[in-house]
């Protein structure tokens, strides 16, 4: 099927160059493993006048772990997060959320800073980002900007993501303590589908707890009441039952095709429990 | 308005005058011939476009014709060696009669050959998980991965025979 729209297609050479083009042509799109562009194209979801490939741009497509910090660029398709010896040594929630998302031959093209970017609320790559307390990288002509991940996502489809702006890469400090981790996804069956809810975890040997709740609000969300409920104490039945009963402040999910807010909520408090125990495991060391 | 490519396409080096909004999937079918690439959901969903783009299997549905400039393409009619008839893959899913209609076998083909070139014993999760994206509406997948579970399990035991 050709795409009814028609569009000029633009390869960039360098970022300065990209950046001409995004001036030249306000209305454009940047194209990255366009497993979400070509189908809003086709389905006439947007009309860009230019799209701007940024698939030869030198320099995006690293995984880097130096002085304590991961620099995952902007070109790093999800396979390649999942190879890498780096993320599953280091930064294993991140290659457990990898793993979830649609299939071999849709990963082997998708990055997850085009994930990000189209910021659709049942993303994968949410909830552990805010677990990690990322920071996005942006430059534009006017230069590089700095943003937490907390302050990326403005609503459904919405960053703060500028126009004239790519995205560089995403940086994740290494965790300084001993820690475990878990993501949870739900969907309606094995294999590929979009998330209902999902969960990322991490709990470190002094206790500290990190919950971020994705695909059941506008944006993912850091459950901070849980969170401050849990910080200093060791995980027990009576206190994982407290911290369900706070899920439901955290979160706002509606009834839409893939689940009613009722079953998202309580899968929730299920998964949220599931995971805390299986971080708790992985910190044990089993 | 049309610009040409040049790409490798089952090892040949091959020009084509493409579209800028025609995909990828479109420009082999009608301008290459390469009709093992079926255009079904046109969404990433089904699969049955699925190809080799430079050794790793995506859908060809959601790249435009023009990423593929300069790179390496491969589709069904290109994955077997030269004095085969088809591939062991081929040869066990025809002997277990795996497919119905076969709208689905060349997508479900393209995205088990990278998987049993990797690992050519691999298990029935990871066998599903290569097929995981492919929809088939006649088998229930099951002579689909017996097929290939019978292939794990002969190549595995040529690797023992081997050592
Ligand atoms: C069949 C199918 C199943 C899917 N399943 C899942 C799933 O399970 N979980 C999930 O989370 N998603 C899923 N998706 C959605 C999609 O695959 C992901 O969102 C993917 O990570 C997008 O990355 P991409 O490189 O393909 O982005 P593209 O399609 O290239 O781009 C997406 C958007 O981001 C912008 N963009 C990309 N890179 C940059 C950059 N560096 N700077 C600025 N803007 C940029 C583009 O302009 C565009 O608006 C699925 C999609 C399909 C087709």
């Amino acid at each position: 099927m050709p795409i009814a729209h028609e569009f000029k297609y633009l390869k960039a050479k360098s970022l300065k160059n990209a950046f001409a083009l995004m001036e030249k042509h306000p209305n454009y799109q940047v194209l990255a493993g366009g497993t979400d562009l070509i189908c809003a194209i086709k389905e006439g979801m947007i009309s860009p006048e230019a799209v701007i490939d940024i698939k030869g741009l030198k320099g995006l497509s690293k995984i880097k772990l130096s002085n304590g910090e991961l620099s995952i660029g902007s070109l790093v398709s999800y396979s390649e997060i999942i190879e890498s010896r780096t993320i599953k040594s280091y930064f294993p929630l991140l290659k457990e959320a990898a793993e979830k998302v649609a299939s071999c031959g849709i990963r082997n093209r998708a990055t997850m800073v085009g994930n990000i970017c189209s910021a659709v609320p049942c993303l994968d790559a949410g909830a552990p980002l805010m677990v990690y307390e990322a920071t996005v990288v942006v430059e534009g002509k006017d230069g590089e900007r700095l943003i937490p991940i907390k302050e990326w996502f403005v609503g459904p489809r919405k960053t703060s993501l500028k126009a004239g702006e790519i995205v560089k890469e995403v940086r994740i400090k290494e965790p300084a303590l001993k820690h475990g981790i878990a993501y949870d996804k739900l969907s309606r069956y094995e294999g590929e589908d979009l998330a209902q809810a999902t969960v990322a975890v991490y709990l470190d040997e002094q206790n500290n707890y990190r919950i971020s709740f994705g695909s059941v609000a506008p944006v993912p969300v850091r459950a901070s009441s849980i969170e401050n409920l849990l910080n200093g104490k060791a995980l027990s039945a009576e206190l994982i039952a407290q911290a369900k009963i706070l899920v439901a402040q955290e979160i706002s999910p509606i009834t839409d095709i893939r689940a009613t807010k009722e079953f998202r909520l309580h899968m929730c408090e299920v998964m949220m429990e599931r995971s805390l125990k299986r971080a708790q495991m992985m910190l044990g060391g089993k | 308005m049309k610009t040409q490519i040049a790409f490798t396409l089952n090892n040949e080096l091959r020009k084509m005058d493409v579209e800028t909004n025609q995909t990828l999937a479109d420009a082999l079918r009608y301008l290459m011939g390469t009709k093992s690439v079926k255009c079904g959901c046109e969404r990433g969903d089904c699969g049955s476009c699925t190809i080799l783009f430079n050794g790793k299997s995506v859908r060809s549905c959601l790249i435009l014709a023009l990423e593929a400039d300069g790179q390496e393409i491969t589709t069904l009619e290109g994955i077997k060696k030269p004095e085969e008839e088809m591939t062991p893959l081929q040869e066990k899913l025809l002997a277990n009669n795996s497919f119905q209609c076969g709208f689905c076998a060349s997508g479900m083909i393209m995205s088990l050959t990278p998987l049993l070139k990797k690992n050519p014993s691999p298990s029935e999760e990871e066998i599903k998980e290569a097929i995981a994206g492919n929809l088939c509406r006649c088998t229930g997948y099951e002579p689909i991965i017996s097929a290939v579970k019978e292939l794990a399990k002969e190549n595995r035991q040529q690797k023992e025979k081997s050592k």
